[in-house]
């Protein structure tokens, strides 16, 4: 019995808890402590993954390796990054609770079991952990109520995805026998035991999983929940969640269903296509800017299945690289969206961000960074990841990917430039309040990785190479 | 390490971003931030204009390969180098791109009053790019200056444009875009096959027939928004009108350049085959914007409009040049591009000496311009007469040269593009006519004054590298002729080698 592989979320289950504890027994406003005690157990929880041992473990059930660990390390800081942006929203919007960095923690416990999970039941539990955490945390602004129709509406179709996972997972189990990811990457390398009740199975996994990374035609979710939702926790959703269920999708597909490949590329393709339309096209007429950035999210999910359609090495490399800096950039983002405040009053509309070159420098540099960056725009680190998904696309021969997916990408260049048109081309409104540490912290560390990805990008590049290598044995 | 003995090419792009740094640190009131913004932009281009010298002065003519090269690990496991080196081809190119950017620089003085800052800075960065993208010897880095030049340039036709400048800024934006994401799907299919993305070892790989039609067009979409050819250039007379004297400078000095030397640097070089293939589609692309564009620049009542459809028109005398695969075609293109580089260059800031007095572009609104302003006068009738090839000017060598070489692939070819001279001067002498002569009948007219000393300074270096290049060609031809001779071999022998090989196989 091999328990220490999962030392890192044991301790981070171990801290929520106490932090909850302390959180309970004060009696005066904890909530920026809770914070802080949470910032850091996510820190210590990353060291712990740094240092871990790797490894199958509890029964197979569990499995620790340099994919679940350069999965878990992004999901620790995009976790740490959502909580930062939170401090001082949650200040002004009167959400000063100490429960809402505790859940944002016991959903990254719940991510990093998805990444390490080696059998579709821990995958079940670490989604349903982490899905329930956001589902309270979506409706967090009880009193408002875009945010309660928004965690409700998160909730229904989260359950709904979540028994097509289920049903899904039981037809693989009724044809298969087991639920262990080995022993059904075993069974199914022999074609004859693959029958139309298990490709039926694997279409509804494919389903329910994408549903959680917000893929087309599983979508329809993300642009009122992301609207609806408090800002930071749209943040939060737009990246750690998305990360681990990406992971989740990628491991799932990679090792039990490797055999499949046949089966299950036509349907990542079609998603992806579909996904990548969608994501392009329906951003362009939206004027509240977190709907954009549910549709942009939708683009982006696309693209990353791009590398999975290619069901290599290579491809799964391009995906993780794309998640690396997509974290940052969707980060720095909602950093910069958060700190469009007039007068104590949040701001959504784009049109609100008008002329901000000239009130605003150096935000409306961070985020126009951001901007270029989404885009693709070279040297920023949006292109790397495309650069890299492409890579796989154009090696494995799909081309019809890769020409839709570079022309997808013009038409959401067209939105993303809108952005920085609003802010550097049109005439100022009046200037946004003094914007606080945290979130300058967050957009200007994320705007230069961001800007000087390029300068680097050789480390983490071998990582996410050595990650998806894991994969493919 | 190379012939200079320290890394002059990294210096030379990266030196303006540190003075763009720089700009960004200054602090103060406003006055105070544009006048240091503008003193620290013009001696940082003006450093760089120095430091190129050192390739003029240095770079060995004889040697057809890529010299002052340096090269650093980027991404070493996955074929990919920082990698800078110029040749025959590019090193002119470089330097254009250092002696218009001060150029530039300094006819923004006093036409820019808003935002000085950012402007100098964009101005900048762009010079970064531009310079890193001539100079770059691997695909990728290339690609990345290629592309980062979007970002400047869109802030600077949309922020200091006219009127219409956020139209004009998306379009450019747009369309450029797309020709260059296709390029990357192009790049990527070339990584793939040659296991690197080095440009010297790209240029000696052979790709099969099929696959180089499919790169060829893949890098057609790109190059051909960036010429621009027709039907792709309407983003260009968007863009020029709109954007500020300096932006519509640099566009048409170095940006539409950067299409005919990737023709150069990668197409025509790297695949042989499907260019042999294609040039008949390509020169009948061009022949259609030397006549069309032609017809359409008589038309225009706006000079800035008329300028740029004359240059879509030049630009593909350049095609035409370039895809006549012989040394004359190929060394008139280059020619050509560089004259044009300079005379188009000239004449957009023509017109922004009389936008600056007047605020019109308007053709109409002019007139008699000769007896107020006999110096702009005799300025513009020279570029003028650039543009139109006369004889002792830049103009003439390229087109003449350009005639020539399409002349030994058909006559008809030679006879259409000759068109193109033809047309140009009735549209240039008639721009010339109505601003210049005539009377003097408008109220504010009267009191224009003349070219100012910093707009003398302006002009000076581009009337000298005009009538210089248009007397003295050799001094710049020396510098291409013997990689345009290798290039030109290199070309027919590859094409040799695939007829042979066809030969076998049928």
């Amino acid at each position: 019995m091999n328990w220490t592989i999962a030392v890192p979320e044991l301790v981070l289950s171990l801290a929520g808890m106490a932090i909850l504890l302390f959180g309970v027994l004060q009696k005066r406003d904890t909530f920026q402590i809770c914070s802080m005690l949470t910032v850091g157990a996510l820190l210590l929880a990353a060291v712990l993954v740094i240092s871990g041992r790797s490894g199958p473990g509890y029964n197979g059930e569990f499995i620790t390796d340099s994919f679940s660990s350069f999965i878990k390390l992004l999901v620790l800081i995009a976790a740490a990054l959502g909580v930062i942006v939170s401090l001082d929203y949650n200040e002004h919007e009167n959400l000063r609770r100490f429960e809402f960095p505790v859940l944002m923690l016991f959903a990254t416990v719940g991510m990093m079991v998805m990444a390490s999970a080696s059998n579709l039941m821990t995958l079940y539990m670490g989604l349903e952990m982490q899905s329930l955490a956001v589902y309270v945390l979506a409706a967090f602004a009880r009193d408002d109520l875009r945010s309660s129709e928004a965690g409700l509406k998160y909730f229904v179709l989260g359950a709904l995805a979540s028994g097509l996972l289920l049903y899904g997972i039981s037809l693989v189990y009724g044809f298969t026998g087991t639920m262990a990811f080995d022993r059904l990457a075993e069974v199914l390398a022999d074609p004859a035991r693959v029958s139309a009740g298990l490709v039926v199975g694997v279409v509804f996994l494919v389903a329910g999983l994408a549903f959680k990374v917000s893929a087309v035609p599983f979508h329809m979710w993300t642009p009122d929940v992301y609207e609806g939702a408090p800002t930071p926790v749209t943040a939060f959703m737009g990246t750690a969640p998305k990360v681990a269920a990406m992971a989740l999708l990628v491991r799932a597909m990679a090792s039990p269903f490797g055999h499949l490949l046949g089966q299950w590329q036509q349907l990542i393709v079609l998603i992806s296509v579909a996904s990548m339309l969608l994501g392009s096209l329906a951003a362009i007429g939206q004027h509240n800017i977190k709907r954009l950035m549910a549709y942009s999210s939708i683009g982006h999910v696309g693209y990353m299945l791009i590398g999975l359609a290619a069901g290599n090495a290579v491809g799964i490399r391009g995906v993780l690289i794309y998640l690396v800096t997509y974290v940052f950039m969707n980060a720095g983002t909602f950093a910069c969206i958060i700190a469009m405040r007039r007068r104590g009053r949040m701001l959504e509309q784009i049109s609100d961000l008008s002329g901000l070159a000239r009130t605003d420098p150096g935000l409306a540099l961070w985020f126009a960074i951001f901007m270029f960056s989404m885009a693709g725009i070279p040297p920023f680190s949006g292109f790397w990841g495309k650069y890299f998904i492409f890579t796989a696309a154009v090696q494995t021969g799909l081309w019809a990917l890769a020409v839709i997916g570079v022309l997808t990408s013009v038409v959401g260049a067209f939105y993303y430039i809108r952005i920085v048109k609003v802010m550097y081309f049109d005439s100022p409104e009046e200037a946004f309040d003094p914007r606080p540490a945290s979130l300058s912290f967050v957009a200007v560390g994320s705007g230069l990785f961001t800007a000087l990805f390029f300068l680097f990008p050789a480390p983490i590049v071998g990582a996410a190479e050595a990650a998806a290598k894991v994969l493919f044995g | 390490m190379n012939a200079a003995g320290f890394p002059l090419l990294s210096l030379l792009t990266w030196l303006p971003l540190v003075g763009g740094l720089v700009i960004l640190c200054v602090r103060g009131d406003e006055a105070t931030v544009a006048s240091n913004a503008r003193w620290t932009a013009l001696w940082t281009s003006l450093i760089v204009l120095a430091l190129s010298l050192i390739l003029w002065f240095r770079f060995d003519t004889s040697d057809a390969g890529f010299q002052f090269v340096e090269s650093a690990p980027w991404l070493p496991q996955w074929g990919i180098t920082y990698k800078l080196g110029v040749d025959g081809i590019s090193v002119l190119f470089v330097l254009l791109s250092t002696v218009l950017t001060p150029i530039c620089i300094l006819a923004s003085w006093e036409a820019i009053t808003v935002r000085v800052r950012e402007y100098m800075l964009a101005f900048l960065v762009l010079e970064t790019m531009m310079v890193g993208m001539f100079c770059a010897l691997d695909f990728v880095v290339f690609y990345v200056f290629f592309e980062g030049v979007l970002i400047p340039m869109y802030l600077i036709i949309g922020v200091w444009g006219g009127p219409r400048r956020v139209y004009a800024a998306i379009k450019f934006f747009l369309y450029t875009l797309t020709g260059s994401v296709l390029m990357l799907l192009a790049l990527l299919a070339m990584w793939y096959q040659a296991g690197s993305t080095d440009i010297p070892t790209l240029l000696h790989t052979q790709f099969p027939p099929a696959t180089q039609t499919w790169l060829f067009l893949a890098f057609l979409a790109s190059f051909a928004v960036k010429v621009p050819m027709w039907p792709v250039h309407t983003w260009l007379p968007d863009a020029h009108v709109e954007a500020p004297t300096a932006g519509s400078v640099i566009l048409a000095g170095v940006l539409l350049k950067m299409g005919g030397y990737g023709f150069l640097r990668f197409s025509v070089p790297m695949l042989p085959v499907a260019s042999a293939h294609f040039a008949p589609l390509m020169y009948a692309l061009s022949i259609v914007a030397v006549v069309y564009t032609s017809l359409v620049a008589l038309a225009q009542a706006d000079m800035k409009k008329l300028i740029a459809y004359s240059s879509v028109a030049h630009m593909g005398v350049v095609t035409i040049g370039i895809f006549t695969f012989n040394i004359q075609g190929v060394s008139g293109a280059m020619f050509q591009m560089l004259s044009h580089g300079i005379v188009a260059s000239a004449l957009f800031l023509c017109v922004g000496v009389v936008y600056d007095r007047i605020h019109s572009r308007e053709i109409a609104r002019y007139g008699g311009l000769a007896e107020r302003m006999p110096a702009y006068a005799f300025v513009f009738m020279l570029f003028t007469f650039a543009s139109m090839g006369l004889p002792g000017t830049s103009g003439f060598i390229g087109e003449f040269l350009v005639l020539l070489g399409a002349f030994k692939v058909s006559f008809w070819l030679a006879l259409l593009g000759s068109l193109g001279m033809i047309l140009g001067a009735v549209y240039m002498l008639y721009l010339y006519r109505r601003i210049i002569f005539g009377r003097l009948t408008r109220e504010d007219l009267r009191t224009i004054l003349d070219l100012t000393p910093r707009e003398i300074a302006v002009f000076a270096p581009l009337v000298i590298l005009t009538l210089w290049m248009g007397v003295h060609p050799s001094s710049f031809s020396g510098f291409w002729n013997a990689a345009v001779g290798a290039m030109v071999e290199h070309h027919q022998a590859a094409l040799a080698t695939t007829i042979q090989l066809a030969g076998v196989l049928h």
